[in-house]
């Protein structure tokens, strides 16, 4: 029995990406036995993000178009966690909410250009989370740790 | 097929960060190509303002997850230059090897989970059937290596801990040492034949153009002279004066020209300006497979790649053999103001970082040249060029072949879309 899960990456600079990618230098195989890997784009070129066990999501949200997919992976995905600094509290995604007036004028035309939202929010902000991974990156332990109770929650034993 | 159609790609696959690109046929001619760098901008330009210089370098590592050590060392080198700090032999060394680290983990993880499944005729590293576990095994080893380098030496792999500003908070143990020139030297074959691979590899894409690096005499990726293969040679603080910056309108990064003149900074760049540079053991394995250099087809920057690893991998040997490795005090930094710029040379090709401090040592200005935006423009126009010798194929054909000269490259979207305030127009 596998469960399919998906990894999503939103405004960050995709640090837990790439922990999670070196995590498989260790659990590649381990993981091919009970993991499927229906939506991660850094490493597929075919992805599906529907009917998901588990959904990982990286990044804050910063725009419309974010925030639509992310309501999206939560519509159909059984658990969402959240993976990182960015997706949990915003920041440093989000440093573009501190700026003096002056510095907001100055960016402003860019957030009109490419229809960002005025502030960019963690992904609590849109939609209901069941976990949170924190760190920048994440913490990697911390991810393996609750990796294996979510498969235990998903009738995975002993993973 | 039909010679009236589009090709919306949302979402470049197996590449760092957000990219689509849009192509307009018709009537058989191609109308319009627009590479988007869609990785949304949080303006570290602007947000590393009025911060205390002793803070900028880990800060700046987040414009980044997949090159965070790259911008961490180039934010450090332009601090030193500001602040006329000159690092210790010692601080020289371990920031080869920091550097060494990130190259071998971040080509390995392109070469061989972006490129191998096109080489294989497979959508991912999750594809390979048994018979092909062998690679993926040697893929963890390669990327071992890269990752425990970078832990060891610089504290992390991802936003490193230990490298500050003119010298490392830690130095490894004999130890740590011994366990990693075991390591290295057990890794060393399983490179040649990853290069073998890309030497065989029948890709082609050749077209004429600068190609623009930083020139190091112990391809060291560190310091050197900028140099261009149309005859340019020019001192690192004088890079910004020679780019052209050029605004894309549908693109959350503006794009480069240097000299005036559409270039490429990358492996390939490197390898064709200072491949007489390679680490001599790596020279007297790769003889053949140097002869390949200098090249136009823009499939050989993978084969470039694979040699950087054998590279990297000779050097660190060599480094870690000849030197003992001893706590140093941290250099009396004296607050100045003033302007530094730091160039490297990281992954994808040329980094430039300036920064301006005021007298309390404060950011004042910064600037920050990426790899993957000075490449955007070439990228488009390869896409223009190649469009029309494949227009008789299917659209998955097309579709695959447009991401697969993309993927190349390897860029780094999460990098790109940082620069100075732009006006459209």
């Amino acid at each position: 029995m596998k469960i399919g899960v998906g990894w999503f990456s939103f405004t960050c600079c995709e640090d837990s990406t790439i922990v999670l990618i070196e995590l498989m230098n260790d659990y590649f195989f381990k993981w091919n036995e009970f993991l499927e890997f229906k939506y991660f784009r850094t490493l597929k070129g075919k992805n599906d993000f529907t009917n998901l066990d588990i959904a990982f999501v990286e990044g804050a949200i910063a725009n419309s178009k974010e925030k639509d997919f992310l309501l999206k992976i939560r519509e159909n995905s059984k658990k969402l966690v959240a993976i990182g600094s960015c997706a949990c509290t915003g920041s440093p995604a989000n440093q573009r909410n501190f700026f003096d007036k002056a510095t907001k004028e100055e960016i402003g035309h860019i957030l009109i250009r490419f229809e960002h939202y005025d502030k960019v929010s963690p992904i609590s902000d849109f939609v209901h989370v069941d976990d949170f991974i924190p760190g920048c990156p994440m913490d990697e332990k911390l991810f393996l740790k609750k990796l294996s109770v979510y498969l235990n929650e998903f009738g995975i034993l002993n993973a | 097929m039909h010679n009236t159609f589009d090709i919306n790609i949302e979402q470049i696959s197996k590449t760092e960060g957000h990219a689509d690109l849009e192509v307009k046929i018709r009537d058989g001619k191609v109308e319009n190509v627009k590479l988007k760098i869609n990785e949304n901008k949080r303006f570290y330009t602007q947000a590393v303002r009025n911060r205390p210089f002793s803070s900028v370098p880990q800060f700046v590592s987040r414009i980044c997850g997949t090159c965070s050590i790259a911008h961490l060392t180039c934010s450090i080198e332009s601090l030193e230059k500001c602040l006329e700090i000159n690092p210790t032999e010692q601080t020289e060394l371990l920031r080869k090897l920091s550097v060494y680290g990130m190259i071998i983990r971040d080509h390995a993880l392109h070469l061989y989970f972006f490129c191998l499944p096109d080489i294989f005729k497979v959508d991912s590293v999750f594809d390979f059937d048994e018979s092909k576990n062998y690679l993926i095994k040697q893929a963890f080893a390669i990327k071992s290596v890269g990752n425990n380098l970078s832990k060891i030496i610089a504290g992390r792999s991802v936003h490193p801990t230990f490298e500050k500003v003119g010298h490392f908070m830690h130095v490894p143990s004999k130890e740590e040492v011994d366990g990693l020139l075991t390591q290295l030297i057990d890794s060393r074959n399983i490179v040649i034949d990853l290069i073998k691979i890309f030497y065989e590899c029948d890709f082609e894409f050749k077209r004429d153009c600068n190609f623009v690096a930083l020139v190091t005499k112990d391809f060291s990726f560190l310091e050197g002279e900028i140099r261009s293969t149309d005859g340019t040679t020019i001192q690192e603080k004088d890079y910004w004066t020679y780019l052209k910056r050029v605004i894309i309108p549908y693109s959350q990064s503006a794009g480069f020209l240097f000299n005036k003149k559409e270039y490429m900074v990358g492996a390939l760049s490197r390898m064709n300006l200072n491949k007489n540079s390679i680490n001599k053991k790596s020279r007297d394995d790769l003889s053949e497979f140097l002869k390949v250099f200098p090249s136009n087809n823009i499939y050989h920057n993978n084969l470039a790649q694979a040699i950087e690893i054998l590279h990297c991998i000779d050097h660190s040997i060599q480094i870690l053999q000849e030197n003992e490795f001893k706590k140093e005090s941290p250099p009396t930094v004296k607050i100045k103001e003033g302007r530094g710029v730091g160039v490297i040379e990281a992954p994808r090709g040329t980094l430039y970082h300036m920064i301006e401090l005021d007298k309390e040592g404060k950011v004042k200005f910064a600037n920050f040249v990426i790899p993957t935006s000075q490449n955007q423009i070439k990228m488009e126009n390869d896409i223009k060029l190649l469009l029309p010798t494949i227009l008789e194929k299917d659209r998955h054909f097309i579709h695959h072949e447009l991401e697969k000269v993309i993927r190349a490259y390897d860029p780094c979207m999460s990098c790109a879309s940082h620069f100075l305030k732009l006006k459209w127009t």
